[in-house]
């Protein structure tokens, strides 16, 4: 099993390798168009299929979401304009969350209360991330691309976890909202009582949540659930949950502009959403089979790489 | 040991709308997708021409199919790549709806607080939907 998975990842890179050397199929827009005319006009679509499969599967064994991956990694190495992969990136995370949604919202995991008030202010901030996405110039959004995901990998790497956090007293909007629940934790049989604190500080954070989930079309799972867990107090489980479902909110705004301004092709979008599915699903069954621990800094190093690829193609130094 | 599970009225009532439309979302966005793949429809951009097209920035894409972007292609439905907007507009509606479905239940409790921020969030995805944000380009 963990063979089979360390072909996928070692497929995928070297996909990406190759994408990225050939100057055929390099990123810049003239010589990519004549580039493609080589190519069957499915082909991209389909290594976009293969792509997205084999990220889906690794976004589940490290713990992310597949948001994240997909617009640096698919706007670093495809042909596609970064406005398009930015709207595909949202749907891929919209259509992600909308599958997780459900299940997690009825077993009581993801708490409504919770995310209602943190999703008003995430969505309509997400919008204007989105504005200024499409407003400002590519190499620009490439740096702030970079940079963002450079930042996500230091998160990654330094960011604690904490089961159940030390919660002494709900702070006085969050009781006001009366914004507490209980869960059952099925690991011990027990009912877990939670309450969350600095909710002012918490909701003024999901302002540049929101606005960075817009601008980039990256999901916000890996801003949303430090600030649930670690400084609102909830329980990472509820953190984890909240986040997932919370992204249905986020991304569906801002998917709206990106629909509604034409950076959305269905090419693009579809293949991805497929892939990402059913690599997400391959993924589920390998995790309740095996958890090897090094994923994780694959998805890092995979990050780092995307990112820094992301920083030096907006500088002009790696096109 | 039987398991408990506590979940309010509304958030049950929200699942249930957001389980039924994510699924007929996703089947609409494959059938339709079959549809243009398969070249059953008509595309308004050729297949073998769209390499040319996406690698531009979106407003020099727009400029140069002379699509219209907003809510022009519910008129170009019988074009293969614009019937897949059926689908993606249909997962793009799905929160709407489940809002819409609670607003009810949050008042009947009187939850009225709830109620409030469930009616704005729908105004703030209504005003992102509608087209009327856009963007100029860049």
């Amino acid at each position: 099993m963990f063979r089979g998975l360390i072909i996928c990842i070692y497929t995928m890179f070297i996909l990406l390798f190759l994408i990225s050397i050939d100057p055929a199929l390099a990123t810049d827009p003239p010589v990519a168009a004549e580039a493609a005319s080589q190519m069957p006009w499915w082909g991209w679509p389909l290594i976009l299929l293969v792509v997205t499969f084999l990220l889906g599967i690794v976004a589940v064994l490290g713990g992310v979401g597949g948001g994240v991956l997909f617009v640096p990694i698919i706007g670093g190495f495809f042909p596609f304009h970064l406005d398009f992969v930015r709207g595909a990136g949202l749907l891929v995370a919209l259509a992600g969350a909308l599958a997780a949604g459900p299940s997690l919202l009825k077993k009581g995991m993801a708490d409504l209360r919770l995310a209602l008030p943190v999703g008003l202010i995430a969505s309509s901030c997400a919008i204007v991330g989105a504005m200024i996405g499409l407003a400002l110039p590519t190499n620009v959004v490439q740096i702030a691309l970079g940079a963002t995901i450079l930042g996500i990998v230091v998160i990654m790497l330094m960011a604690k976890k904490s089961e159940y956090p030390d919660v002494k007293q709900a702070d006085a909007l969050s009781t006001a909202l009366r914004i507490n629940g209980v869960y059952h934790e099925a690991t011990t049989g027990q009912d877990i009582n939670w309450k969350i604190h600095r909710t002012p500080q918490g909701l003024a954070l999901f302002i540049i949540i929101g606005v960075m989930a817009g601008m980039f079309g990256l999901g916000a799972g890996w801003a949303n659930v430090p600030t649930l867990n670690l400084l609102m107090g909830a329980p990472l489980k509820v953190s984890v949950a909240t986040s997932k479902f919370l992204l249905s909110i986020t991304d569906t705004s801002a998917a709206w502009i990106y629909i509604n301004n034409g950076a959305v092709l269905p090419m693009v979008v579809v293949p991805s959403i497929i892939g990402i599915m059913l690599g997400s699903i391959v993924g589920v069954r390998i995790l309740a089979k095996t958890k090897p621990a090094a994923i994780r800094y694959i998805v890092i190093i995979m990050l780092f790489f995307a990112g820094t690829r992301a920083l030096l193609k907006g500088l002009g130094i790696w096109n | 040991m039987e398991k408990k599970i506590h979940t309010t009225e509304e958030q049950v009532a929200y699942a249930k709308i957001l389980d039924r439309g994510m699924k007929a979302g996703l089947l609409v966005l494959i059938f339709t997708f079959i549809v243009y793949f398969s070249g059953m429809l008509t595309p308004y951009l050729p297949v073998n021409d769209l390499s040319k097209y996406w690698g531009m920035p979106v407003h020099e894409y727009l400029e140069r199919t002379g699509i219209h972007p907003g809510w022009a292609w519910l008129k170009m439905l019988n074009k293969g790549d614009f019937l897949n907007f059926i689908g993606i507009a249909f997962l793009a509606g799905v929160t709407m709806i489940c809002y819409i479905a609670i607003i009810p239940i949050l008042f009947k409790k009187k939850d009225t607080v709830y109620g409030v921020i469930a009616i704005i969030e729908v105004l703030v995805l209504a005003l992102a939907a509608s087209g009327i944000l856009s963007v100029g380009g860049h």
